[in-house]
């Protein structure tokens, strides 16, 4: 058996831990850290269900090695959520427009937006297509899911205004 | 739905991954493994040893000289598609990116890598016989270049030795003006095209076509660069006759593939619709004379 100690920030905490060269990073992540917030669905990346970001960049989990998340940081769907512990805007957003049934694809879709949402908080309703294109949902028919990006893309803008307008005291 | 066991290799430069590559039995390249994993996953491919090129920096570059533009084999998908440098000299490869695969598939998939993997249907070799790509293969025992009419050996599978690797590709760069347009019609986008076609064309000041360079991937292992034509075409007005003249010649094209969901004449078909449009968009964004 091929192993080597990989060193990486999950969630902002940090670990150390030999892991087995031919396992996956979802598998590490599932297995060895017990974060079964990302969810298994093709392992040959196609559904998108196991979409985490390592080092603020969207990734297929099944298709990166977890050696090759050493000296990284990711987050995972248990790290969107705000320090104090309350779900972040996009995850409001989603509970408000009714953006999941099952929750399967649910991960993928919240890590993927959340990257999105990063470098453009202004998204057009094409570009949010566009950017779930890779991530498959067998519920909601998308509607919800795109009712979602927005409605938070929207606050987050607001958000943004404000903080930028407001008065330095 | 787990690889099988391996020894993983991880070199930090060229010339120590050459080495694992000239010395180890069974060995396999792994650059941003969208295409390798998959096929691990599933025991497609049980390779002894593993050799991650992702830490070998010097393979991740995008350079430009007057003639040409330069990508190393290593740099990812995402870093071309949004790359002001390719934008500006080849526009071709951004239209081309925008129909290739998923924002995670190419946050980690590389130029190279495609290549390599030379799936019939990709974007990426048919916009690099486009634009008369060079492709740069290394071992321990020199490098050499491959023009991309040479590089398929066979249906998904590079003319190269099992001890080389590709390091990069050179670009021919298109006169400042020229037009180009990349379509493709695909069951959903972001998957491989059923057939894709690249454009580029340069236009004198009367809108003749002084230059033309027509590529077409989904109907043969490697993609189809329509040579006849585009020295037929040159002299000829940018307009409906030329269009219908090489849509007359994608008739001729012999050998056509096919599979369970699309019949060689349903690939004729998209291969005629689609050329049409691009040439029609080609010609449109072509400026006159150039700059």
């Amino acid at each position: 058996m091929d192993s080597k100690v990989i060193s990486l920030v999950v969630n902002g905490q940090h670990f150390e831990k030999e892991v087995e060269t031919r396992h996956s990073l979802g598998d590490f992540l599932r297995n060895d850290l017990g974060l079964t917030g990302t969810h298994y669905g093709c392992e040959h990346g196609v559904c998108g269900a196991c979409t985490v970001l390592v080092d603020g960049c969207s990734v297929r989990s099944c298709l990166m090695l977890a050696v090759q998340s050493d000296k990284t940081a990711v987050t995972t769907i248990e790290g969107l959520a705000n320090e104090d512990g309350s779900l972040s805007e996009l995850q409001l957003a989603f509970r408000e427009c009714h953006s999941l049934q099952c929750g399967f694809c649910t991960p993928g879709m919240l890590t993927t937006l959340t990257e999105l949402l990063r470098e453009n908080m202004n998204p057009t309703e094409a570009e949010v297509r566009e950017r779930i294109n890779g991530n498959l949902c067998r519920c909601t028919g998308y509607q919800p899911i795109i009712d979602a990006a927005l409605l938070a893309a929207s606050r987050l803008l607001d958000k943004h205004r404000a903080a930028v307008t407001a008065p330095r005291s | 739905m787990k690889p099988a066991q391996f020894k993983y290799h991880l070199p930090s430069t060229l010339d120590e991954a050459l080495e694992l590559l000239g010395t180890l039995e069974n060995a396999k390249i792994l650059a941003g493994g969208q295409s390798l994993l998959p096929m691990m996953n599933f025991r497609f491919v049980m390779p002894d040893h593993l050799i991650d090129l992702n830490m070998v920096s010097e393979l991740q570059c995008i350079e430009v000289n007057p003639v040409s533009i330069r990508i190393g084999a290593m740099t990812r998908q995402h870093a071309i598609h949004v790359s002001p440098i390719v934008r500006q000299f080849t526009p071709l490869v951004v239209e081309a990116y925008d129909n290739v695969s998923h924002r995670q598939i190419r946050n980690r998939g590389t130029y190279g890598g495609s290549l390599c993997h030379l799936d019939p249907s990709s974007e990426q070799p048919c916009f690099t016989a486009a634009l008369d790509g060079v492709i740069v293969v290394a071992s321990r025992r020199g490098n050499r270049e491959i023009p991309i009419a040479e590089w398929a050996a066979m249906y998904m599978t590079p003319s190269i030795e099992t001890d080389e690797l590709m390091t990069g590709v050179r670009l021919a760069i298109w006169p400042p003006g020229h037009g180009w347009c990349f379509e493709e019609y695909a069951r959903r986008h972001g998957d491989y095209a059923i057939v894709g076609v690249a454009v580029l064309v340069l236009l004198n000041e009367a809108r003749h076509i002084k230059r033309l360079s027509v590529a077409i991937c989904g109907i043969d292992a490697a993609p189809v660069r329509l040579t006849r034509a585009e020295e037929e075409l040159v002299g000829h007005e940018a307009g409906d006759e030329a269009i219908n003249r090489i849509c007359e010649i994608t008739k001729t094209i012999e050998n056509v593939m096919e599979d369970a969901h699309h019949s060689a004449d349903y690939r004729r078909h998209l291969m005629q619709v689609l050329t049409g449009r691009a040439m029609r968009k080609a010609f449109d964004r072509a400026i006159p004379g150039g700059f």
